[in-house]
């Protein structure tokens, strides 16, 4: 256990050695230039212009530049050139804006997908295996930014609710249960639509994980021995076509960061993922280079923990 | 053998048929088999692959998938009670209590993620009104019955920690827990190696004996037929060809299929001649040859075998087998029925 712990530590700290200098080349080598120094932005003369790039080590060779932002990220000191703000204070902000976002996507794709994809693969062929499977193709072929504006339409035109931004503007005279349920519409058409792509995606693979395991041998044995149906899908099937999904707890939370960007930009939801789209179109190097190592870790952190669930679910592995 | 009285059959299956239905087409896995095992009797169902011995026994269980499983006729009489008409929920309660099955494949059979005191228990708890300790014990009982060392502690393992002939003892010991009276177990030794097989044989034959129970058997080893059979019966593409006491099949086989399998059977007289292998293959059972299944295998074959069904030629004592050519008692054994007719 603790030879796995070491080896997967070094495999990972490697890796991510790679991937800053990866990353690092990408947004450098992108085209377009940090707004405050770029020659065509009317509101900085060249002097200032040679002053930032000097100040950003902008004038210095690349990989100079390179030892220069992992310093400061190491040292806590990398600030955003926008606002001269620290970049890890930044991003926690953001990240506790966005994390009811998160949790209530969350909840809804878990508790969602799951019996949708187990009732499908137990009745398999009947109406409401016929029609999840049609309504899963659709949302995962409905491009997720048509389909938001859809709903934006849709929901603002039967409702008459705000659903743009965290709450609505200068409410907040008005009484508590107003304030409350401005909020809860406010949160809930950003989760729905965050969830509907992976409810889909995930209740075809709890589907077809199912129904792997219901054509098993032991799931015979099961029913040989007299065992009612539930038993057999419930308790024989289900517990075996969970185990892959336990490796995917771990990659819950880089997964909602990554698609976040799109969801907050569409309803200009002032989360993580928005501030990472204003930086780049601000080529705020600081704060791209940031999110990006930190969404490294998240990933590289939550693969280990995946590992190590599935160490503990599956009697069959042991170190 | 002479008629036997009702009491005495435990299980009549009569002029099964069991189709499997593709888009396309239709395999006629199992066609019009009859065969019967008597209480605390050992039948031997024995055939190549492919030629429906797992299909018939799931079908006993009311386990074939259906779709694309379709049971196209005959009766299963269990007690005298007709399976088929049965529903699921007194299937569920024949199942594993009165009829238990131990499959082929003891790797995969039993379930990775539970330990086996837990998959013996639950049969247990489905079937029989017992305290937990009291399961415990049986449990522990059970595994000491089918010869797995200090049970105790091997409750709580998992099958994965067992070898493969532990394994098998395991699955014998699941069935064995409600005190079934008849015990189907298709090809239990076929994945085990030859000294495991010879053991698991001999286990079996032990606790038919101390269980009081019926046995059948399904093998496509000959060799292991003549260890534990009472009776037998001799499947080829979904029909029975040849049926009687274990003495019929192998001092006086009368069906040139059987009389193939037997030469093909390695024995000591046989030891250093390179050992007979019956021509051809077996039939696809949505091809089947029309006529006698084995006609274009079969060394006897005369231009009727290819045209018409051949019928049950009677060698008395119970003794019978389908092939009117090596039968003298006439043309009348030729398409009097179809072989899904009575015998
Ligand atoms: N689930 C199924 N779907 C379609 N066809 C099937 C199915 N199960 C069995 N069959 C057909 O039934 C035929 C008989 O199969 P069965 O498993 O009974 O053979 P067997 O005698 O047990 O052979 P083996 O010695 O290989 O176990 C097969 O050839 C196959 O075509
Ligand atoms: S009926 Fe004809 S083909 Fe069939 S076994 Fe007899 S001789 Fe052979
Ligand atoms: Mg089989």
């Amino acid at each position: 256990m603790i030879a796995f712990i070491a080896r997967s530590s070094v495999q990972k700290i490697v890796t991510l050695f790679f991937v800053s200098i990866v990353s690092f080349l990408i947004i450098h080598l992108a085209p377009g230039q940090p707004s405050q120094v770029d020659p065509l932005n009317p509101k900085f003369t060249p002097e200032m212009v040679a002053r930032y790039r000097q100040a950003f080590h902008l004038d210095q060779p690349l990989y100079t530049q390179y030892l220069y932002f992992y310093r400061d990220l190491f040292t806590g000191k990398t600030v955003s050139w926008k606002d001269n703000r620290s970049v890890l204070a930044k991003i926690w902000e953001r990240f506790l804006k966005s994390l009811p976002l998160f949790i209530v996507g969350t909840i809804l794709t878990w508790t969602i997908s799951f019996p949708i994809g187990i009732r499908s693969a137990i009745a398999r062929g009947s109406a409401f295996d016929q029609t999840t499977t049609f309504c899963a193709y659709l949302l995962i072929s409905i491009p997720g930014f048509f389909f938001a504006y859809i709903l934006i339409i849709f929901v603002v035109q039967t409702f008459q609710v705000p659903v743009i931004g965290m709450q609505t503007f200068g409410l907040n005279q008005s009484s508590v249960t107003a304030a409350v349920m401005d909020r809860i519409w406010h949160l809930l058409l950003p989760s729905v639509l965050g969830a509907t792509g992976g409810i889909a995606v995930l209740s075809r693979y709890v589907r077809s994980q199912m129904l792997e395991v219901e054509s098993q041998d032991y799931v015979r044995t099961a029913r040989a021995k007299g065992l009612p149906a539930e038993q057999v899908h419930y308790r024989h099937a289900l517990r075996n076509a969970l185990l892959p999904f336990v490796t995917m707890f771990g990659l819950i939370l880089p997964g909602l960061i990554g698609g976040s960007v799109i969801i907050e930009s569409i309803f200009s939801w002032p989360g993580i993922g928005r501030m990472a789209y204003e930086a780049i179109l601000a080529r705020d190097y600081p704060v791209i280079l940031t999110v990006n190592f930190v969404s490294a870790v998240l990933v590289l952190g939550g693969t280990f923990v995946s590992d190590v669930l599935y160490l503990l679910v599956d009697p069959r592995i042991r170190l | 053998m002479t008629f036997l009285t009702r009491s005495d059959i435990l299980l009549a299956v009569q002029d099964l048929s069991v189709h499997f239905r593709s888009e396309d087409q239709v395999a006629r896995a199992v066609e019009g088999v009859s065969f019967d095992v008597q209480r605390q009797e050992t039948v031997c169902l024995v055939g190549e692959s492919g030629c429906g011995k797992t299909v018939s026994a799931l079908t006993i269980l009311g386990l074939i998938p259906q779709p694309p499983g379709e049971i196209a006729g005959g009766r299963i009489l269990f007690d005298g009670r007709n399976l088929l008409d049965c529903r699921e929920d007194e299937m569920q309660k024949i199942r594993g209590n009165r009829i238990a099955m131990v499959f082929q494949e003891p790797l995969t059979s039993l379930n990775p993620v539970f330990t086996i005191g837990d998959q013996i228990a639950e049969a247990l708890e489905t079937h029989a009104d017992l305290t937990s300790a009291q399961r415990v014990e049986r449990c522990v009982q059970l595994l000491d019955d089918v010869g797995i060392p200090s049970p105790r502690e091997r409750l709580a393992d998992y099958p994965h920690q067992l070898s493969g002939g532990q394994r098998q003892r395991v699955m014998i010991a699941m069935a064995l827990a409600c005190h079934p009276e008849l015990v189907i177990a298709d090809e239990p030794t076929t994945a085990l190696d030859v000294t495991v097989q010879a053991q698991i044989l001999r286990l079996f034959r032990a606790l038919q004996q101390s269980h009081a129970m019926a046995v059948l058997y399904i093998t496509h080893d000959l060799g292991v037929v003549s260890v534990i059979a009472d009776r037998v019966y001799v499947m080829y593409a979904g029909i029975i060809v040849e049926q009687g006491l274990r003495a019929h099949i192998f001092d006086a086989a009368r069906h040139p299929y059987t009389q193939d399998l037997l030469e093909a059977l390695p024995t000591r007289s046989k030891r250093g001649r390179r050992l007979y292998s019956i021509p051809g293959a077996v039939p696809n059972p949505a091809a089947k040859p029309p006529g006698c299944p084995f006609h274009p295998r079969c060394r006897y074959a005369i231009p009727t075998c290819g045209q018409q069904p051949p019928g049950m030629c009677d060698y008395g004592d119970g003794h019978r087998a389908r092939c009117p050519v090596l039968f003298d008692g006439g043309p009348s054994h030729w398409g009097q029925e179809t072989l899904t007719g009575k015998v």
